[in-house]
This record gives C-alpha cells, structure tokens and sequence, in this order.
C-alpha cells in the first residue's frame, strides 16, 4: 500500500512537450509508472515517442481525461504560465496535481491553492520534487533507483534531504515518499501525509523532515500528539541559517523568533517525536525502530 | 526583498496613497536642499535602513528649517541601527498629527492565504501591541481569489473600530494599500503608523513593504529597487553567476545541491566544528542547484576560494537529477583554472547519480588538495578539523 499514488494511477505530463518535461517524462516512464498523455495548448493531436512508445499529446486536460481517464497531473509549466496549468487541472477534476515548477509568485500559489479547497483535487508542490510509491508509481522528479519498495512513509520539505534520507535507508524501502516543497505556500502539508500514512495499512513507521521558516512543523507537532499512533522519527534543518535570510527556498527565512530549527525540534521532541541531528543519525533511528518492529 | 521607507513611499504614491513629500540625500549637503526645496517650518530626517526601531535608535529627527536638516543628517548618516548602517536619510515635510493608526496586509502561510490587519492604536511596536493588549489588533482573513476589496476594507475599518467620520476615507486609503498589495506582488504592505492630520486628512507617514522575488518578471521596474550598498561583494559575484550564495561568518566553505542538504550541511559542519579548536562554522551557503553542470560547479568554487575567510572547503552532493561526474568535472576544471592560486584543502562526498564515475574522475585527477570522504558526517569532521588546523597554524 501507499499514499495518494499506487500503480492504479493514470498520469498526465502538462509541459510533456519542453525540455524538462520531456527529460522526466522519459523517467518516471523508466520507473514504472503509467504516463497515458501530455497537455502543452496548441500541440494537440501530435505524440512524442518515449524509447519506442508514442504518448499522445493533447491541448487541453479536460481532452486529455476524456481520452485517457488520467487522475494524476505533474506539472512542468514554467512559472509564468503555471497558475493557469494548475487551475485547468482543478477545473478539469484531476484528483492529483504534482506541481514540481519553482519560482511561481507567492500571489498565483495562494490563489490556486484556494481555488482546490472545497474540490477532490489535492495539490502537491508547487516547486517540490513530487512522490513517489517505489514499485507503483512514481509522479515527478525523485530518482526511482535511490530505494525500494518498504513500509517507512516519508514527508519532506527539500527534495535532495528526501534523496539523502532514502539512500540512507535504501535496506528498508518506503511505502511513499512525498516531496511537499519549501514554497510559504502549499498544497499538500507534512499534516495531510502524516494523517494519510496514519491510516495507510501499508505503512509502519513515518519519517519527517523539515526546515526553518514558517511554523508548519509546529503545528505537525502538535497534530502527532494528538492523531498519530505510529512511530515518527524527524530531522529538520536550518539552524546555522542567519535571521532574516532565505536560505534558497522562498520560505526558508527566519524572522523573528519564529520558525527556528530550534523552537521545531522543540515542539518535535514535546510531541514525542525522536530528532536526529544529522540525516545519518535520524536513518539510525528510523532504523532501530524498523528493526524493533520486525521483532515485535 | 525588503524596500526601503523611501521606495515604499515613492510605490505608495504611484498607487495613489497619500504621501507626504519626501526627499531622499545621501550627503549634510543634499539633506539641506531637500529642506529648502520642501520649504516647511518643520521637517523631518530620517534614516533609511531595513530594520525596525529606527526612532528610538535616534535615526529620526525634527529640523527646523534648511540648517538643522543638514546638522541632523550629518548625525544620522553613517550612524549603525542594528547592524545597518545608514547610507541615505529621507527628509520629509512635517505633519500636524492628531490621530496615529496601524495598519498591515499580508502573506498568511499558516492560513495559506491573506491577513490584514488594523488597529486604531498605532505608533507602537506593533509586537508589543499584540503581545500585550491582543483585542486591540483586528485581524481579518482575506481569501486570495477575492482580493482586498472596498467591502475588505469597510470590513477592517469596522472591525478595528475607526470614528465614523473618518471611516470613510480610511477605508478609500486601505484600498489604495490593497492594490500596492496586488499590483505590485508584495507578500507585506504595512503602515505604522498611518496618521491623521489637524485638517483630517489621511496620510501613510511610514511604509514597510516586501515584494516577492518570484514575481520579478512580471514587474521589469522592480530591478531598480536591488540593493546594492548594503550587498557583500561575494554575494554580488555570485548573483552574477546566478549562483545561490549566503556569505555567513565562519571559515568552512560550503557547497552544495538543494536547499535543504545545503541547509542540513551547514549544521553538520557547525556540530562537528564545536568541540575543535577555533570552534570553525560554516563559511557560507551556497546551492548549486539541481541538475547543475561543471560550467557551474567550478563557478561556486571559485567564489568559495576566493573567499579570505575560508581555510577550508566541503562539497557535498547527492546527484538526484545533478550528476555526480559533472560536479567531479567541475572541481577538477576549477582547480586546473587556479593553477597556484588554489591552496586551500577540499572535502569531497558524492553519493547518487553517477557516483561510481564522479569518483573516479576525482581519484584519476589525484588532485593534492582534495580529499574524498564516503559519508557527510564523517566528511564535515574533516572539513572543520581542516579548517581548525589552518587556523592554528
């Protein structure tokens, strides 16, 4: 089992037709998973040939459903243009939108965001590297070959510490893991994957990662305390990180007294979450709580 | 990025929020024209930095007339606010104020969407106005799709308890707010304190504003407001390669791909540099990026290098979508490039994407000053007990 994607999962490509959304088209087709159109406006009617496999592309995502029944949108739009991409996948009912573009206005992503409350569709991103379920489906940009099939859930606000941390317990294997992005504004919080992998079957044991800026994580904190029965592990980055400088993500800022790498794993370790102080540390524990598991 | 009080003014103005006349010197001298040329019995100095608390740290003051203004500015300008130093003072007519109010419009991320808020009681650290008296800071919720409309404000003005005969025209003001907000993509217009005058006008006599950096493109006339004074020439050469560069304290350069290992490595760096001699910390932050090429690996060491306050340097990667044999190409290129110049020690940790090649690339270039480390911990161990060592030597 896994979280918001398994091997059921019909995807869409909008921007399938660019460099970057060719380049990961070809991927995620690599690791498994069943990429049944593209949608770039204009290109309708044309396919683009993956090894020997013609996709077919079409002009809009309402076509595209039509066509294909696909459930999954991963949007490669550049920024200027990725607003109108994410709202044509509300529009269109797309239950899964995986916004991987980076640099889209704070403005456009609140006002997308706002427009997928009230509807099915759940929106991932924007600028994240997507999700994963090793073995089922693979929706965005995680390399499929860093680990396996397992039973860790992961959530994670940087796309590289995902990577480092699945290396790192590439012996165990993940049920999903989700990259939700550094953007102020997202779709998808470390909340929603904790509830989901609370309640997937699949999934025994959660590891969390965060950073500085924001009080996501504090909140997260709070909502394990209350919600969550299985064991979660946590890292979180940024306490270096100067006040009042962005660390590379837009929302990686600290202001203030709030958002410190400090006050989160505060609220981490109150709620009963164990926080590693390196990645390799917090692999460690994910690790003997896996083993324990196994014993048990 | 932050604007100035004097940049928000001049937005504020373009918008149609009243304004008073300001003008900005950066010498006594030019302060003392700008008296002149605003011609009032009494005008006001002040420093322009990027930090709050500006008055109580005297960086605001009254002039009566073209003499004092020039006296004031000379006391000002090069005076350090909280770490800033004052390179330009704004002087402005003076304002019969009877009345002080605040208010703000934002980016509310735990809300994911926008906040305003207002209160009648302005003046004050609005911090401390809402640690200590809460009810008297209205907060009222702003959905995205809608916008701050006039019926937002009627709502604001309302909630904060403005007097009925001035409710009007607050109201007409915090449209005009709403629409620096919106037209100009900032995530913070705030106004404290936003004042009424003896003859019942409505004025913003301060102005914080934050645009949003990704909204650049669409707000060409935005490129005018990068700060260039205040900006550390490191960071200055790595925006110009387009490179993601913090310069921070410490003497451990750091390089990296993503955000958040770059983050995480800064901290491992920290921790392992703790209980060495000379405590070493990371020298700065700087992502590479994903799927980055040698052209840019060698640019970000060449920047690290440069840097006099780095004795030693750590690149730590994990290739996702970047390939490890770039980033290996890219160190050995910059080496080559450096010739002599290169003498500082360079800690290397590839995992993931093309890793077996990277590696070999390094260990054929046998490069006398790189090191490669299999894991991160064990590599920034190295890294800061290198720099410690260069320290002490």
């Amino acid at each position: 089992m896994s979280i918001f994607l398994d091997h059921h999962s019909k995807i869409i490509v909008q921007g399938m037709t660019g460099s970057e959304g060719r380049k990961h088209t070809q991927r995620m087709i690599m690791s498994g998973s069943r990429i049944v159109g593209g949608v770039t406006p204009g290109k309708g009617g044309q396919s683009v040939l993956f090894e020997e496999d013609p996709v077919p592309v079409f002009n809009s995502v309402r076509g595209a459903v039509a066509e294909t029944g696909a459930n999954v949108s991963v949007v490669f739009v550049p920024a200027a243009y990725a607003k109108k991409a994410v709202i044509e996948a509300v529009e269109a009912g797309i239950g899964l939108i995986v916004c991987i573009t980076e640099g889209i206005p704070v403005a456009d992503a609140a006002e997308f965001y706002s427009l997928t409350k009230g509807t099915e569709s759940r929106l991932i991103g924007p600028n994240c590297p997507g999700l994963i379920s090793p073995g089922r489906s693979n929706a965005g940009i995680i390399p499929a070959n860093i680990a396996g099939p397992g039973r860790i859930g992961l959530v994670s606000k940087s796309g590289t510490l995902t990577y480092q941390m699945m290396y790192e317990l590439r012996d165990f294997g993940f049920s999903t893991a989700v990259g939700i992005g550094g953007d102020p504004i997202i779709g998808t919080t470390h909340i929603d994957c904790l509830e989901a992998f609370e309640n997937d079957p699949g999934t025994d044991a959660i590891i969390m990662i965060g950073e500085i800026g924001g009080d996501a994580e504090e909140r997260a904190a709070e909502y394990v305390k209350g919600h969550v029965t299985k064991p979660v592990i946590g890292y979180v980055a940024g306490f270096t990180a100067p006040e009042g400088r962005t660390m590379g993500h837009a929302g990686a800022i600290v202001s203030g007294s709030s958002g410190t790498a400090r006050a989160k794993k505060a609220a981490l370790e109150a709620a009963g979450v164990h926080v590693g102080s390196t990645p390799s540390e917090t692999a460690a524990l994910m690790g003997e709580v896996m083993r324990s598991l196994r014993v048990s | 990025m932050d604007l100035y009080e004097y940049q928000a003014r001049d937005l504020f103005e373009a918008h149609g929020v009243p304004v008073l006349r300001g003008i900005v010197a950066t010498t006594p001298e030019e302060a003392r024209a700008a008296a002149e040329k605003l011609a009032t019995p009494i005008v006001v100095v002040k420093a322009q930095v990027k930090t709050g608390g500006r008055g109580k740290a005297g960086g605001v003051k009254l002039a009566r007339g073209p003499q004092e203004a020039e006296d004031r500015a000379r006391e000002i300008l090069g005076m350090d606010i909280k770490g800033h130093t004052v390179h330009r003072v704004m002087v402005t007519e003076g304002a019969d104020i009877t009345e002080e109010y605040y208010f703000s419009l934002l980016l509310d991320r735990t809300n994911r969407a926008y906040l305003a808020m207002a209160s009648v009681e302005g003046g004050v650290e609005i911090e401390t106005l809402a640690e200590e008296r809460p009810e008297a800071l209205h907060r009222v919720p702003v959905d995205p799709r809608v916008g701050f409309t006039r019926a937002k404000a009627d709502e604001v003005v309302h909630a904060a308890g403005f007097a009925p005969e001035i409710a009007d025209e607050v109201s007409r003001v915090l449209v005009k707010l709403g629409e620096v907000y919106a037209g100009e993509d900032a995530t913070l217009v705030e106004v404290n304190p936003l004042v009424r005058t003896g003859d019942g006008r409505i004025i913003a006599l301060d102005g914080k504003v934050t645009l949003d950096d990704n909204a650049r493109f669409r707000h060409p006339g935005h490129a005018e407001f990068v700060d260039n004074l205040s900006t550390d020439p490191l960071e200055r050469e790595a925006a110009d390669k387009h490179l993601n560069y913090v310069k921070l304290d410490g003497s451990v350069g750091i390089i990296g791909n993503g955000a958040g290992l770059v983050m995480s490595t800064l901290d491992v760096v920290a921790q392992a540099g703790a209980d060495l001699p000379g405590s070493p910390r990371p020298a700065n932050f700087l992502d590479i990026g994903g799927g980055a090429s040698a052209q840019v690996m060698a640019n970000g060491l060449g920047i690290i290098l440069s840097d006099p306050q780095v004795r030693s340097v750590f690149v730590n990667v994990f290739g996702g979508i970047t390939a490890c044999n770039e980033v290996a190409s890219g160190i050995v290129h910059a080496l080559t490039m450096l010739g002599d110049k290169a003498t500082k020690p360079i800690v290397v940790r590839l995992d993931g994407n093309a890793v077996t090649v990277g590696r070999e690339i390094l260990a054929e270039a046998n490069h006398p000053l790189v090191t490669v480390v299999d894991t991160m911990d064990e590599a920034a161990r190295k890294a800061a007990e290198l720099a410690a060592a260069a320290e002490e030597a």
